[in-house]
């Protein structure tokens, strides 16, 4: 298997993977996108002067905040996955680190398999032959309702 | 009314559309009606601002200047503005701060745009640091997925439907019809909308605005050289809020893939969102409450963000806007006009031009000038529009 993350240290990959995000060694605020390790980070939080942080790898569940589709095709730099163009669910995902989440929806989910507040699981599928991308997959409880 | 406001002496537009045409075309037009509309020659104008636009080259960059040049270069004092949507509403708080502090008499204002066809997309170029290119490359998120969240969240929180949102457009259609600087004339049906092609769940091809060409222009001065003029009872400008978003930023606003950490607040939100504490400030620098607004003109994107914003203004509690929609207090003639020129959804966007030409309508609407569209004895008007990366905007006029 040669695909590799789209962006390098943004997420884990393997059987459990997770979000990575930066956190102030100072006030403990988390941020992702990860601040990048070769770039000057400062702290965000109007309160403080941090300028140090440290990997921390967020919540693998979260619920949803809010979701959509994308019935046309998005404008480039999007690449199609296909010749002919086919729907992709996406999801905000409040996670609880207080922090929301975009993402598009695991494949095989659409809309109908959402609702505000519904739990979802971060899963890795790809986003091309050559690069993973993170995905939100929705939840089955055991006798839940939310399956396809 | 206090020590802080300025004067409206002229408003002026150049009609929305897809005209092909350069951007300072426009502008120059919208800029002479707003002057006659004053009675002020181009010659007495010693402060003029321009609304930049970033699609049109060095020309759009420097848009104060090149207004200035294509009326004739008169000695004025200039400046642009950017900021993303609410780049008007900046360009008139700039005018507004030279003429409070005595530095400028009679400031002209003007923002117009010439748009490309189809989606607004990022600019060329691999750009992996920049979460404007990077919401594209990695999530496929158009502009109309982000007002489609915001349209969801409506629909499973408060029970709105998509006829809800279709309303909204019937409403402003109708309201459109008579304004002749409205791109969209036209009358559309709930069926219209619900039978358009769905572009982004649960928003529709006419739930979301086009982008358009079009330019505004406002002339503005010190409530002294107005009376001076003649002018005893002009529209004021109240108050301009330009405020930034107060940390932690909760909702998720375009272009970003992500939202501020509520952890610093021990997961507790903030008091206000981003949006409210626009609304908020502008109402604490005029000195009023949303109770004594007559009309609103609020930035429709899509129709279910008019909703969200009759909230934010404090128009309505929270969940509460579908209510006033369907008993009619947001058409013409009930409670709370909003959208009276049509909106965004007979306009189209045209970005620099855009929070000046709630500003044209609310001053034509207080004067009771509106013709077609007036709301009978309007006497407070409040705009609001929210851009990228932390622009927002919201302008009092009162009369």
């Amino acid at each position: 298997m040669s695909a590799s993350p789209a962006v390098e240290g943004w997420f884990t990959t393997g059987s459990e993977p997770a979000l990575l995000g930066s956190r102030c060694t100072t006030c403990a605020t988390v941020y992702f996108p990860p601040i990048p390790p070769d770039r000057a980070g400062f702290c965000r939080n109007p309160a403080c002067d941090g300028e140090e942080f440290e990997t921390t790898e967020l919540s693998r569940r979260g619920t949803v905040w809010s979701y959509t589709d994308a019935q046309y095709q998005p404008p480039a730099p999007y690449v199609p996955r296909t010749d002919s163009y086919e729907p992709f669910a996406l999801a905000a995902v409040e996670l609880a680190e207080g922090i929301i989440v975009l993402g598009q929806v695991a494949d095989g989910y659409g809309v109908k398999d959402l609702r505000v507040g519904a739990e979802v699981e971060l899963v890795v599928e790809p986003l091309d032959p050559d690069l993973l991308i993170w995905r939100w997959k929705p939840v089955t409880e055991l006798g839940g309702e939310a399956d396809q | 009314m206090s020590a802080s406001d300025v004067a409206v002496l002229g408003v002026g537009m150049h009609p929305w559309g897809k005209w092909g045409r350069p951007f300072t075309e426009y502008g120059v037009v919208a800029a002479r009606a707003a002057l006659a509309d004053a009675g002020i020659d181009w010659e007495s104008v010693d402060l003029v601002v321009g609304g930049e636009t970033v699609r049109n080259g060095y020309a759009g960059y420097v848009a104060g200047a090149t207004f200035a040049q294509a009326l004739g270069w008169n000695g004025a004092r200039v400046a642009t503005s950017y900021a993303a949507c609410a780049t008007g509403a900046q360009a008139l708080d700039t005018a507004r701060a030279r003429i409070l502090a005595g530095l400028s008499e009679v400031a002209l204002v003007v923002g117009a745009d010439t748009t490309p066809k189809g989606f607004l997309a990022p600019n060329a170029g691999e750009r992996w640091d920049d979460p404007d290119w990077l919401r594209f490359r990695l999530l496929g998120m158009t502009n109309p997925a982000y007002f489609a969240l915001y349209a969801r969240r409506r629909m499973d929180l408060y029970g709105a439907t998509p006829e809800d949102f279709a309303a909204v457009k019937v409403k402003n259609a109708r309201h459109g019809l008579a304004n002749p600087n409205a791109r969209y004339r036209k009358e559309v049906s709930v069926g219209d909308v619900l039978s358009s092609a769905v572009v982004s769940d649960p928003l529709h091809l006419l739930d979301i605005c086009a982008t358009s060409d079009g330019a505004a222009a406002v002339v503005v001065s010190s409530v002294e050289y107005a009376r001076k003029l003649g002018l005893d009872r002009p529209v004021r400008v109240n108050a301009v809020s330009t405020v930034t978003p107060t940390f932690p930023n909760t909702v998720m606003d375009m272009p970003n893939i992500s939202t501020d950490s509520t952890a610093v607040l021990g997961g507790a939100v903030p008091e206000r969102t981003f949006k409210e504490s626009i609304a908020h400030a502008a109402y604490e620098e005029a000195g009023i409450s949303p109770e004594d607004v007559s009309v609103a003109e609020v930035y429709d994107l899509s129709t279910a963000l008019e909703l969200d914003w009759m909230e934010d203004l404090g128009l309505c509690k929270r969940g509460e806007a579908e209510s006033l929609l369907r008993a009619g207090e947001t058409t013409i003639g009930g409670r709370i006009p909003v959208n009276p020129s049509g909106g965004l959804a007979c306009f189209g966007e045209a970005v620099p031009a855009q929070a000046l030409a709630q500003v044209c309508e609310l001053t034509w609407q207080l004067r009771g000038r509106a013709t077609g569209r007036q709301v009978e004895g309007a006497t407070v008007g409040i705009t609001a529009n929210q851009g990228l990366f932390g622009h927002g905007s919201s302008v009092i006029l009162s009369v």
